[in-house]
């Protein structure tokens, strides 16, 4: 039992150093983002009140465009250099294993991600309690993107086509949390409770974090068999 | 209990035997359905009181919609089949029941549109049931694409499985969430525990185009699954046998 969690501890600490060392990886979707931002802002012309109304939409959206394209650092390297296969000889159980890959990924990635989102949310002009409410979702969020994409990202590695593919796949299952993400800063724009959304993403981050690390390392298998 | 028989049942070979056995009574019964579904819900069944002539779509929008579902719990079902217990044949299934599965969610996409246009006055509203038939499609269409882009078979088919599972559980989840975001479709008729709220008259050629549209599903499955086990038994020597009786080879 040691012996799996000294694993897992290692091999989310190996993937931390890893992800911050290879800074462009960190940097691109953040810059990704905002670019996303800066076209919807042009695209729909500075009328505030308008803006007010679709911001909350055009940043969860560039979240999860963001986060797609973010995947492959997941796992692709680490497939290239047979670091995967590695892992899948190991004794420790893989989903322990794939679980703190994902940490540590959602580790590198999350934070630079939430605290660019807040700053654009500002530049865009929402109000406090709609940042305050996207921060909130975006933290309770963030992990479902990163464990849901972690499937997806199993899945599709190394294949050829992989990044679009993995888009296909994954954006479809992305739906409930952009649903709940964008509902909470609605009422919050309306000075409404948003405690219903917060509950239900933080029971979808309890389903993911328990379902998903299986079947992540399961598709691993799969693909590497 | 004697279980070797009916697992015999389940291998390539067998199957491709009994199947297209079974080929000209699915193909004539799902015939049959259709024609006395299409009668029934066309001519005989009475005119909507509030909907006129135009509710008549039902009889092929609402059985596409159920059967878009229906195979995709199949599909599942047949790849969690092979994934546990390494059966080829479910395998196999499972990767022949995407295209028509995809094709089904389109044909209740476009006839619920049809109808919609008459009925809302628009082809297309983003409401919950639409949207969350459009999402089934874009599962459906991922699946296909997997399925594409994998070269070995079996690792297609057992990649598939996991993706198709992991549907399975998010299928609720978004049809729910869309459900609360946004809603304008009717609510459902037909499957509440109580008494459908629909008449008998309208109700019995609905039931009997479910029934054709599920016969179609099956016949048009085996006829895929055949062309599969063809192709993936090539190498065998009953399929070298079967080419050369039918002068293939």
């Amino acid at each position: 039992m040691n012996d799996a969690l000294n694993a897992a501890r290692a091999v989310a600490l190996r993937d931390l150093k890893r992800h911050l060392r290879r800074r462009q990886d960190l940097v691109q979707p953040v810059v990704f983002f905002v670019i996303v931002v800066t076209l919807f802002a042009i695209a729909v012309g500075p009328d505030a009140a308008i803006f007010a109304k679709i911001a909350p939409a055009g940043v969860w959206v560039a979240v999860l465009l963001a986060t797609t394209i973010n995947l492959d650092a997941m796992f692709l390297s680490d497939y290239q250099d047979g670091t995967i296969e590695q892992l899948l000889l190991s004794p420790a159980p893989l989903p322990l294993l794939v679980a703190s890959k994902i940490f540590a990924h959602w580790c590198a990635t999350a934070g630079p991600q939430i605290a660019i989102s807040i700053v654009v949310a500002i530049v865009l002009g929402l109000e406090g309690p709609v940042v305050s409410a996207l921060a909130a979702t975006l933290i309770l969020g963030s992990p479902i993107l990163s464990l849901v994409g972690a499937i997806a990202s199993a899945l599709t590695v190394g294949l050829r086509g992989g990044a679009m593919l993995q888009a296909l796949i994954i954006l479809p299952l992305y739906m409930p949390t952009l649903i709940f993400g964008t509902a909470a800063m609605h009422n919050a724009a309306l000075d409404l409770p948003i405690s219903a959304e917060i509950y239900f993403l933080a029971g979808l981050g309890v389903m993911a974090v328990s379902l998903a690390p299986f079947a992540a390392a399961m598709a691993l298998r799969i693909r590497l068999s | 209990m004697n279980f070797v028989p009916f697992h015999k049942y389940g291998t390539p070979k067998y199957f491709y035997s009994w199947s297209l056995a079974l080929r000209p009574w699915l193909g004539g019964a799902c015939v049959l359905l259709f024609i006395a579904g299409l009668i029934g819900g066309l001519f005989l069944a009475p005119t909507d009181y509030q909907q006129g002539e135009s509710f008549r779509i039902i009889y092929v929008h609402v059985p596409a919609a159920w059967m878009s579902l229906f195979i995709y719990i199949v599909m599942a079902s047949a790849g969690a089949c092979g994934l546990i217990w390494h059966v080829k044949l479910a395998d196999i299934v499972a990767r022949a029941c995407a295209p028509l599965g995809a094709w089904f969610t389109f044909l209740a996409l476009f006839t619920g549109s049809l109808w919609g246009k008459p009925m809302w006055g628009t082809y297309w509203v983003w409401d919950a049931r639409l949207t969350s038939e459009l999402i089934l499609l874009f599962l459906y269409l991922g699946y296909i694409a997997l399925q594409g882009a994998i070269d070995d078979r079996r690792t297609a088919a057992r990649a598939g499985a996991i993706l198709a599972i992991v549907g399975t559980v998010n299928i609720p989840i978004v049809h729910y969430s869309v459900e609360w975001w946004n809603t304008l479709h009717q609510g459902p008729t037909v499957s509440k525990l109580d008494a459908p709220s629909m008449d008998t008259s309208m109700l019995i050629p609905l039931l009997i185009m479910a029934l054709a549209y599920n016969l179609y599903f099956v016949a048009v499955l085996f006829e895929r699954v055949r062309c599969e086990i063809l192709e993936f038994e090539r190498n065998t020597n009953w399929v070298k046998e079967l080419a050369r009786d039918k002068g293939v080879v």
